[in-house]
């Protein structure tokens, strides 16, 4: 091995080993699935998310020992029904999803991926998707799995189904509950699952052996029954995102490298104020957004609120207030206390305080 | 041995051209679409086209979207054709400009009736929707098809039996104040543009683009072809070393001085000012605005070009914004500097018009994160495009910072077409491509 | 969000409770609106759990599904739900005023009042839609003895009403159904965000905190306090459950029922969804408390009297025998609507702005509009045979309005009417100068009172007031080949297929 390609190993096993110790050396890693790629994109300028994220630490057990856990929760009637509905696509050997695919007059082959561990499974998958591909026909992958490198650490990715077409190009399937009604689904859900389908389409290139499509089959229940529809959804925009959001993870480097020697975010170590202090150590970028999102939502909320950061108001408020970055800051400008006349922003808030005033004042 | 690009774009041009009135004069298709990305002569085609209906015996129709865009034509074709009788109609509220007075071959009235014999009758689609019991025309040219929104065309398109479409398809997109998700998807949604919708019904329409740019140099077109015409990319109809531009008073050293030393030699420059979150109107951004343009003028710039060599003088300059406040901060600068002359207006007003030298504040400039508006495509392509000779862009530095902690959460439309270019990847080409032209400077 | 806005919310975070966005009411409230607060299922997306449904506070009425997977048991559910709500909606049909003719239409009748659904929040007016696109096009028995699985009686026609008032609530300042969280948030400014706003409880926290808590620290409550047994004490306002909810109790609860399918077993379930909607019912009549204390804006009847207008066509329709709404737009259709709510969006924020100070306020902010005293007024008139007025009026403002040359500007006239001006220039810093180019009579003379006159207080706007309609779309066998022609089946939906899983 040449010793620019040793450095990088070291460097790899480096940053595990140092992500390792920040997660807690006996706590297992949380998987790293599509999803939570996905959620990469979903506010890139948060070191501290992007950092546990990397670690694998698991953010709602942080937040419960923090003292302000999370409301998320899956309702078992959620779950039973993603399942049915998975179920009932694939019953009867496929019959469905093959319609769906327009494949239903051809015979299509279901290569058997079952192997010992997840490397076993991977190279499965590699080995099916190859002959697959040679083979020139249809061919259905039952939840193949695939291998990303995150941040030094592999993530095992699971697509619901990868289609392979007689002419050898492939197809990611996603099987989701939520309707199709009229050919329209809810934006936001679609939104998630192109993210998630384009972190599956991404693994699917780095193989290297075949080239997946850039339109992904969405598959979702028709309607108000149970019978399934499908729709292509063109992803190539959230594989650009993808693509740029992985290459970014180099940085985890750099931000695990700024925290002080003994930075720990395992529960079971710290007490509540050293861990108070480890998440202090590694900036946030808050927003009323990250409540869906993110399970340390609230505490970073609430920190937030504590210094009256303006974010705490919407996302969006920042960016006509300049330099003003706390709601103190904002009061004191519009009541003419503090700031600079010659600032725009202070200036609007002043008129704004006035006008306010005078409209109040006319009841 | 090679032909001068001068020639190989002329002749691509007018093989496109040719190939447009063709399709438009004896074609079987009820429209025809035509692509004309910034300065590719798309005022020139549609005049032509009129004159060659006309010519083969037909009248026509001819929809605009502005008051302005219809006067402008209507000038145009007066001008290159005294003969031809044209009608301007207009609302009562909207009187035409005096200019047209000029032209004894335009009738003006409120009433389309009276301009029935009329071989080219021109409106807006405002003006047109209101337009009942008449023959319908077999002939229509559609303008600036692209900023036309899908309802605009609905209530316009029973006026005729065929017509030839125009537009830019890199600049701002129509949209609605309203939400209009619920038809999100379907091909007649009211809210896209007009073109999306016509292509969605006709699929087989030919489709043609104008090759070149006659206003890009060379230094821009190729940027602005790719970062925002993906589909049509285009080209310049000059070559490096076509056009220049000379300052007569040396450099101050000043960062304004530079930048337009910088931009002189390359076509680009970026005045990049340091990082900091700023309120829209950024005061030192527009002080560094106004302080260019005078600089500008007070340096003496000479422009050379197959046109001839003309002095920079007040009119051949303009300066782009995002936002009205930040045109009208940029104005009251100017003036303060006793600048006159100078066109200062947002994106949407600037749509159409050329300048020699643009000076542009940049839409993401001192902002703490990006928005959609701001990412828009349509609006950083007018701004980066109306220039013949040189563009300057005025900058706080932290913009790539920004794009790369932007967060991608956008909803997905099924069944809605994904639309190129994005508005992130061109922001980020031309950034990057400013880059290479940077001049910093502390106020 | 505006700033004007950004600073109402500092405001009230600095105050511990929400600050006034607005000094009237800006939507209509009926005297009797019926409340609904919908429960659905995690499971299917759709599939009703339960509802508390009524029109009197003390008596709301529950409806429970004990298994949301049993058809019949959900046809139950739909049976009660129209029998609740269709007959409150019938009961305003029968009492109606004459409209006079007009040049546009004949002489016809609008109902003097008109229905007013309340739900908790915007994901409950989804679910309106929902409802009403799921039961309009289902058959009953009686028009279709072969169909499969008939829903009872009056359900389609309950499906065509929520859908005519899912639809209406997309037009901008109409008040047929409204969510609960849109008014109080269209009121008032909370020291959150905008999407936390969107949770009812946490919302009203802010408005009007119990005694002795802060807005922040109740709405911290509202949103994540937990009792003992691990559910939330205040439950989600809907339509979506709380998971923990349905995990522990709900869960077992319905296994319990499917085992026994017993009134017992049932009455367990019926206590379990109430002690979730009974909160939710009770927050939705507090907000209707506190919006009736807002005195109603001058605009809102007229906007009303439009809604009146909407329910009246639709119960033609009805009563016609027409068929229920089709499931897509066709390219006429959707154009109209577009129209209709830009023109809507315009009237109403004219409307909401010339009613209320604080609105005003904001466009002067934003330079829409400016206000301040009249120094000068200067005769002048028209060119051409008979001169008419046209008065220059110079107005000391301290607002930085975006004024172009020979802009157009508006002022309200007492009595309703609007005066139109032109922009004639600066006559020095903060002097606009306001040619008036109508609303002064015929003579040439202007009508006394018709122009302002020094020392005066004025307020121009940049926006107009009442917006004319654009002009008429083709009718849809007249729609153009560019947008696909005339569509292809002219006749009615059909019903969806029925399948053995059907959620809804």
């Amino acid at each position: 091995m040449g010793d620019a390609t040793l450095s990088r190993v070291n460097d790899t096993r480096d940053l595990r080993e140092r992500l390792a110790v920040l997660r807690g050396p006996d706590v297992a890693p949380r998987a790293m699935d599509a999803r939570a790629l996905a959620a990469l994109a979903a506010n890139p300028g948060c070191r501290r998310r992007a950092l546990m994220d990397a670690a694998g630490v698991d953010k709602g057990a942080v937040a419960q020992a923090l003292g302000s856990p999370a409301p998320f929760g899956q309702s078992q009637f959620a779950f039973a029904r993603g399942h049915a509905f998975e179920a009932r696509v694939k019953a009867e050997g496929y019959a469905e999803l093959l319609r769906l695919l327009h494949a239903e007059q051809s015979e299509a082959a279901v290569p058997d991926l079952s192997a010992p561990g997840p490397e076993g499974r991977v190279a499965r998958t590699r080995i099916a998707l190859e002959e697959a591909t040679a083979a020139g026909r249809w061919a259905l992958l039952d939840h193949p799995l695939l291998k990303l490198d995150v941040a030094g650490s592999p993530a095992y990715l699971e697509p619901d189904a990868v289609a392979v077409r007689p002419d050898g190009s492939w197809m990611v399937v996603e099987v989701k509950s939520f309707p199709i009604l009229d050919g329209s689904a809810d934006s936001v859900k679609v939104g998630a699952a192109a993210r998630q389908a384009a972190v599956y389409v991404l693994a699917l290139e780095r193989l290297g052996v075949g080239q997946p499509s850039h339109e992904v089959l969405l598959v979702c229940p028709k309607d108000f029954s149970n019978l399934p529809t499908a729709q292509l959804v063109d992803v190539r925009k959230q594989l650009s995102v993808t693509r740029r959001q992985l290459a970014r993870l180099t940085r985890i480097e750099e931000i695990a490298a700024a925290l002080p020697d003994g930075t720990t975010f395992d529960p079971r170590q710290a007490d509540e104020g050293r861990l108070h202090e480890a998440v202090e150590s590694v900036p946030a970028a808050y927003a009323p957004e990250c409540l869906a999102t993110c399970e340390l939502a609230f505490h970073c909320r609430d920190r937030a609120r504590g210094c009256g950061a303006v974010e705490t108001l919407g996302r969006g408020v920042r960016g006509e207030l300049g330099s003003l970055t706390t709601v103190e800051q904002v009061l004191a400008a519009a009541l003419g206390e503090a700031g600079d006349p010659a600032d725009p922003a202070v200036d609007a808030l002043r008129r704004a305080a006035e006008l306010r005033a005078e409209a109040l004042q006319c009841r | 041995m090679t032909t001068a690009p001068g020639t190989a774009a002329s002749e691509a041009a007018s093989t496109a051209t040719a190939r447009i009135l063709h399709d438009t004069l004896h074609g079987t298709a009820r429209g025809v679409v035509v692509d004309s990305p910034p300065g590719a002569g798309k005022s020139t085609l549609v005049v032509r086209a009129a004159q060659e209906l006309v010519a083969a015996g037909e009248s026509l129709m001819v929809v605009a979207q502005t008051n302005a865009q219809v006067d402008d034509l209507a000038d145009r074709l007066a001008t290159a054709d005294p003969g031809l009788p044209i009608g301007r109609l207009h609302g009562s509220d909207s009187p035409p400009d005096p200019l047209l007075d000029g032209h004894p071959s335009i009738l003006k009235s409120t009433k389309a009736a009276d301009l029935a014999g009329q071989k080219v009758v021109i409106a807006t689609a405002a003006k047109w929707a209101y337009v009942k019991d008449v023959e319908r025309w077999r002939h229509a040219i559609v303008d600036e098809a692209y900023q036309m929104r899908s309802d605009s065309l609905l209530q316009v398109a029973g006026l005729f039996e065929r017509a030839l479409f125009v537009g830019d398809p890199g600049q701002l997109d129509p949209f609605s104040v309203v939400g209009a998700d619920q038809w999100a998807g379907l091909s007649y949604d009211p809210s896209a543009s007009a073109v999306v919708t016509l292509l969605a019904h006709n699929p087989g329409l030919p489709q043609h683009r104008l090759p070149v740019s006659w206003r890009l140099p060379a230094s821009a077109a190729p940027l602005i072809s790719d970062a925002f015409y993906p589909y049509t990319p285009f080209r310049s109809g000059t070559d490096h070393g076509d056009r220049r531009l000379t300052f007569g008073v040396p450099c101050d050293g000043t960062g304004p001085d530079r930048v337009l030393d910088e931009a002189a030699a390359s076509g680009w420059g970026l005045l990049e000012l340091p990082a900091r979150h700023t309120p829209r109107t950024d005061p030192e951004a527009v002080r560094a605005i106004a302080l260019v343009v005078r600089r500008l003028l007070d340096r003496g710039g000479v422009a050379v070009s197959e046109r001839g060599t003309s002095p920079l003088t007040p009119d051949r300059i303009a300066v782009g914004t995002a936002h009205r406040d930040q045109a009208a901060a940029v104005r009251a600068a100017l003036a303060a500097l006793g600048v006159t002359g100078v066109a200062v207006d947002t994106a949407n007003r600037l749509q159409g018009r050329e300048f020699d030298v643009t000076v542009v504040l940049h839409p993401l400039s001192g902002r703490p994160d990006a928005t959609a508006f701001h990412l828009e495509t349509g609006r950083l392509c007018v701004l980066a495009s109306r220039h013949r000779h040189a563009c300057i862009v005025v900058c706080r530095a932290g913009v790539a910072e920004l794009l790369d902690e932007h967060p991608s959460t956008e909803p997905v439309q099924l069944g809605v077409t994904v639309k190129f270019p994005d508005g992130w990847e061109a922001n980020h080409a031309v950034l990057g491509r400013l880059a290479e032209h940077r001049v910093r400077w502390a106020p | 969000m505006s700033l004007i806005s950004t600073l109402a919310r500092a405001e009230a975070v600095a105050a511990g409770r929400a600050a006034p966005m607005a000094t009237v009411r800006h939507r209509h409230l009926a005297r009797q609106p019926m409340v609904l607060v919908p429960l659905t299922t995690a499971g299917e997306v759709g599939a009703p759990l339960g509802a508390l449904v009524g029109t009197v506070r003390e008596e709301p009425r529950l409806l429970v599904v004990p298994q949301p997977r049993d058809r019949d048991l959900r046809f139950a559910f739909l049976a009660e739900l129209a029998g609740a709500v269709l007959p409150y909606l019938e009961s305003y049909a029968d009492e109606v005023e004459i409209e006079p003719a007009t040049r546009a239409r004949e002489e016809a009748e609008v109902c003097a009042d008109a229905p007013q659904l309340i739900v908790p929040n915007s994901a409950a007016v989804a679910y309106v839609r929902l409802l009403g696109r799921s039961t309009r096009f289902r058959r009953t028995a009686e028009e279709d003895p072969d169909t499969p699985f008939p829903v009872p009686a009056r359900v389609p026609l309950l499906g065509r009403w929520l859908t005519h008032y899912g639809e209406r609530a997309r037009t901008p300042g109409s008040s047929l159904l409204l969510a609960m969280t849109d008014l109080l948030t269209r009121h008032w400014a909370t020291g959150q965000s905008n999407l936390e706003d969107q949770h009812l409880g946490a919302l009203l926290a802010w408005i009007d905190p119990p005694d002795g808590m802060t807005g922040p620290s109740a709405a911290r409550r509202a949103e994540s306090a937990r009792g003992a047994d691990g559910l939330l004490l205040c439950p989600p306002a809907g339509p979506a459950t709380d998971p923990a909810f349905d995990n522990t109790r709900l869960a077992p609860a319905m296994k319990r029922y499917d085992a026994a399918r017993d009134s017992a077993a049932e009455q367990a379930i019926r206590e379990l969804v109430a002690s979730q909607l009974r909160p939710t019912w009770d927050a939705v009549w507090h907000g209707l408390d506190l919006l009736d204390a807002l005195p109603s804006g001058g605009h809102v009847e007229e906007r009303w009297k439009r809604d009146r207008w909407s329910y009246t066509g639709h119960r033609d329709r009805v009563r016609a025998g027409e068929p229920p709404q089709p499931r897509r737009d066709d390219a006429i259709a959707a154009a109209a609507k577009l129209a209709g709510r830009e023109t809507a969006q315009v009237r109403l924020e004219a409307g909401e702005a010339l009613d209320d100070p604080l609105v005003m306020a904001g466009r002067r902010l934003a330079g829409e509009a400016f206000a301040g005293e009249v120094a000068e007024v200067e005769m002048a008139y028209s060119e051409g045979k008979i001169p008419k007025p046209r008065p220059l009026v110079t107005v000391l403002t301290g607002d930085r309005p975006h004024l172009d040359p020979d802009g157009k500007l508006f002022r309200a006239l007492p009595g309703g009417k609007t005066q139109g001006g032109v922009f004639a220039g600066w006559a020095g810093p903060g002097a606009a100068v306001v040619r008036l180019v109508n609303g002064m009579g015929r003579g040439r003379e202007p009508e006394p009172g018709s122009v302002p006159e020094k020392g005066d207080r004025v307020c121009w706007t940049l926006f107009e007031h009442a917006p004319r309609g654009g002009a008429e779309l083709p009718d849809p066998e007249d729609t153009p080949w560019t947008h696909g022609g005339p569509p292809a089946t002219a006749g009615a939906d059909g019903p969806d297929p029925v399948t053995p899983e059907d959620v809804l």
